[in-house]
């Protein structure tokens, strides 16, 4: 039981996705304009990275391990989360309606996003079973979602300060991005 | 390697089978613009617009959600190709176009000295922006970076400049501009809206009944720019070239540069860019929106339904007028006399009007005798404008002044001179009243050939209501003017012919309702002038006889001393579908006013038609443009300051005295030379709430 509250820890904060391995940083600043779009946005990427981590795991263990396919890994990866978003899509557009106008439009943003598929490459790399799998490919966007949140809440404040006129908007946002992750590598060493 | 390839073409095939079957099971129908506008958009799904992907800030964008030039990484060259998807969707008989409504900039007057970011929505945190006006330009220029079409710039005088060429209406601006100064509209958007409270207003345009768009139009000749002007003018104002000679411009009165010198004269410069469309702009378009498959019938061809047929096509629907005289006008054509306003003059403002096809017209038709409401909702009309006018005369109490052959109301004097069959007047003729039909009987009675021509009024010359420039020119064409007298009786021969008056003499008593001393007649002061003819022009009443017919459609119509009563903001009466306007609705007015009544009347038939809410807003400005009463707090001034004495420009007219003055019907008042109108438009401050252009020169 440890182990995976040490590895949910550590996803969430030690090795955020965002801030320390920055993996999918074009929703980071695409959808952090506002607190709604973020929550959406974060909300999303648990979903589809749950799923994905599932789904890649197993076509890990039953086709490329045994068939020493490992090479050809990420394109495998690719068109799997890509056709498996899309169907979660179509299904849920026509059969939850309610769920797909909450969140279902955040999905085809991170169809392949780089921090879905960098989780379910690390989900590989660390050679996770699939209880460890299940939790890091929890974890992952929910630190996503905490540092997707706490940025939104920066920005908000931003966007009435008084910034100066070069580094309005993005230029801001990024600055403000690298201050969070200065802080978030003080994390380091706590595991 | 070939495990490899087989479980590549396995999983597309598997994938792509699941996705094909999934599209058809799971299909849901979604705007097909959508899919044509995501086509446009760069296909990044980076988020940068802050949807979520391409396919959703299409879907936001043809929503009107987020703007046409919300891709980030598209860029311009996007947006113009979205703009051109939604703007053939559109409709592009009704292109929306941005426009600033602010004039202030510069010479906006600060509260403060604001030191922060260079950016509107920044300094509006502080206090609403420094600027001592509420509604007025901060001049950071947030609209300008809002635009990715280059339309906007900050122009030379601090506020923001559209170019019309480049705007493609995306309302980016709009969205951007804390103070809603740039306002993207319609044109029928613009048409529906009426004056309110917290719109940017001149003193002037506050005062129009009509609500045109002076300062605009002022500014447009000033540049030169004689078309923009008509049309700035047309948007308020169909029949400019009649009101451009006749109208008594009550906006003068109220004109801020009086206070320094003289008004500007801004009837003239209206007339003098009607005058020029109407010799050299003949191919100007003017926009009509989409047919909306409503159609409404206008009973009465005067002013009033002019007007509102003209803002009712404009807005899509479908007109048809029903005029009971052989042409159309009404008053003004069958009022007015031809010295000042010429018949083929305010024939051309009709035919622009008429020209904008969909305008069916029918005269020689009577209301309550050819055809009642029945009828016209049996022949498929889903409103009805009634605008009779007021084509009854008032009676002056003086004893047998029906029977006594030579009295003559002067409805049907002048009615009979725009037939082209003159009442018959001897040498001698005296007219009662002093507002502008009786100077109309006066004038023309001398054209008609009469000697000695007198106008018997029962106060001073200074309480005529009649406008002074025409009290001025009766005086230039030999009017003797008979005051503080009251007629009492009719002298006649033994035939019962008119020979002569016998009147009262009145002194001036307690001030009555209006604010004028009412008029006491002097006891044994009678006095008698021998004349021929005498005509009775002391105001007109409405023929709604047909409303108190029983078991008719019609009679469910609520009348008050012969006019119809309406809810004076919709028009509407007692009956939904029926709506009435200009002088039939109240006391008869100017024509600027039954002009302005018909946009009013055309907005509100277009609103119960269209199932929206009728009421005006509560902000709505409601100004007393006779009594100057109303206007904004804070615009009128006691005096004003860094203005050159310049006087007005004068008022051409044909030499008093002269054959074509006294004995034609030559139009009397000339147009202004370009140069003259150049200079007069250059005396206007360009005035909005509160501030204005100091020192013009």
């Amino acid at each position: 039981m440890g182990d995976y509250i040490l590895l949910a820890v550590g996803a969430i904060l030690v090795n955020n996705i965002l801030l320390i391995q920055y993996l999918g940083n074009c929703p980071f600043l695409g959808t952090s304009k506002s607190m709604d779009n973020a929550t959406g946005m974060a909300m999303a990427v648990v979903f589809v990275l749950a799923l994905a981590g599932i789904v890649t795991w197993i076509m890990e263990a039953v086709f490329l391990k045994p068939l020493g396919l490992e090479y050809i890994r990420t394109i495998v990866f690719i068109v799997v989360i890509a056709a498996l978003v899309q169907f979660v899509e179509i299904f849920m557009k026509k059969s939850m309606p309610a769920l797909y106008a909450g969140l279902g439009i955040f999905l085809p943003l991170i169809t392949t996003n780089c921090a879905v598929m960098g989780v379910c490459l690390i989900n590989i790399k660390e050679e996770y079973n699939f209880l460890e799998m299940l939790v890091s490919s929890l974890a992952y966007p929910a630190g996503f979602g905490l540092a997707l949140i706490l940025f939104a809440g920066l920005r908000e404040r931003i966007i009435i300060g008084r910034v100066p006129g070069p580094l309005q908007d993005v230029s801001i946002a990024l600055v403000t991005a690298g201050f969070m992750s200065l802080s978030f590598l003080g994390f380091k060493g706590m595991i | 390697m070939i495990e490899a390839l087989l479980l590549m073409m396995g999983l597309g095939a598997v994938a792509g089978t699941l996705l094909g079957i999934a599209s058809k099971v799971f299909y849901v129908w979604e705007d097909p613009r959508i899919a044509l506008v995501a086509d446009c958009l760069a296909g990044a799904n980076c988020g940068g617009c802050g949807y979520t992907g391409c396919g959703a800030c299409a879907a936001a964008i043809v929503a009107g959600e987020a703007d046409v030039g919300a891709c980030i990484v598209g860029g311009a060259a996007a947006a113009a190709k979205v703009a051109a998807v939604l703007g053939l969707e559109a409709g592009a008989a009704e292109p929306l176009t941005s426009e600033n409504t602010c004039t202030g900039g510069f010479r906006a007057p600060e509260k403060f000295s604001y030191m922060g970011v260079n950016d509107c929505r920044a300094a509006y945190l502080l206090y609403a922006g420094a600027k001592d006006c509420d509604v007025g330009c901060l001049g950071f220029g947030s609209c300008v970076k809002a635009c990715v079409f280059d339309a906007l710039k900050i122009g030379p005088d601090g506020y923001p400049v559209v170019d019309e060429e480049k705007c493609v209406g995306c309302g980016a601006c709009e969205k951007a501009c804390p103070k809603g100064i740039m306002q993207v509209r319609k044109p029928s958007d613009r048409i529906l809206h009426m004056n309110l409270v917290t719109d940017r207003l001149a003193p002037c345009r506050q005062t129009c009944p009509a609500e045109v768009n002076i300062p605009k139009y002022i500014n447009h000749i000033k540049r030169g720019e004689y078309d923009k002007a008509w049309l700035t003018v047309m948007e308020r104002n169909p029949l400019p070239l009649s009101t451009g000679r006749v109208c008594p411009h009550p906006c003068e009165d109220a004109c801020r540069r009086a206070l320094a010198d003289d008004p500007v004269s801004i009837n003239q410069l209206k007339r003098f860019c009607s005058d020029w469309v109407m010799n050299h702009g003949t191919s100007l378009k003017i926009p009509v929106a989409p047919d909306t498959g409503y159609r409404v019938a206008i009973v009465g061809g005067g002013p009033s339904g002019l007007s509102a047929a003209f803002y009712l096509r404009r807005l899509g629907h479908k007109v048809k007028i029903f005029e009971w005289l052989p042409k159309l006008g009404g008053m003004i054509y069958y009022g007015i006399p031809q010295y000042r306003l010429p018949k083929e003059i305010l024939y051309k403002d009709i035919d622009r009007i008429l020209g904008l096809g969909g305008i069916e017209v029918k005269t020689g038709v009577k209301f309550g005798v050819d055809f009642d409401l029945e009828s016209l909702v049996g022949g498929g009309f889903d409103a009805v404008l009634m605008t009779i006018g007021a084509m009854n005369h008032a009676s002056a109490r003086i004893p047998d002044e029906d029977k006594v052959k030579g009295v003559v109301p002067a409805t049907v004097f002048l009615r009979r001179q725009g037939l082209g069959n003159p009442y018959p007047v001897g040498k001698k003729v005296a007219v009662i009243g002093g507002g502008n039909v009786a100077m109309d009987c006066l004038r023309s009675s001398v054209r008609l050939g009469a000697d000695k021509v007198y106008c018997l009024y029962r106060r001073e010359v200074k309480d005529m209501p009649a406008n002074k420039v025409e009290i001025e020119a009766c005086h230039h064409e030999g009017i003797e003017f008979v005051t503080l007298c009251t007629p009492t009786r009719f002298i006649t021969d033994d035939e019962g012919n008119l020979t002569g008056i016998e009147y009262l003499k009145n002194e001036l008593g307690e001030p009555d309702a209006s604010g004028r001393r009412s008029p006491v007649p002097i006891k044994d002061s009678e006095t008698v002038i021998p004349i021929d003819n005498f005509i009775l022009a002391i105001g007109q009443t409405t023929n709604s006889a047909f409303a108190d017919e029983e078991g008719t459609a019609v009679s469910r119509l609520e009348t008050s001393r012969g006019s119809i009563v309406n809810d004076t903001d919709t028009h509407q009466t007692a009956i939904p579908y029926v709506f009435t306007s200009g002088d039939c609705a109240g006391p008869p007015g100017l024509l600027v006013a039954a002009v302005g009544a018909g946009r009013r009347a055309a907005r509100g038939i277009h609103k119960y038609l269209m199932g929206e809410d009728m009421a005006f807003p509560p902000t709505r400005l409601r100004v007393d443009s006779r009594r100057m009463k109303g206007h904004i707090p804070g615009t009128i001034f006691d005096s004003i300051e860094g203005i050159q004495r310049k006087g007005r420009i004068e008022q051409p007219e044909l030499e008093p005295g002269s054959y074509e003055r006294q004995h034609t019907y030559a139009e009397v008042d000339l147009t202004v030379t370009e140069e003259n109108a150049l200079k007069e438009a250059n005396r206007c401050m360009r005035c909005c709430l509160t501030c204005y252009n100091k020192d013009t020169s």
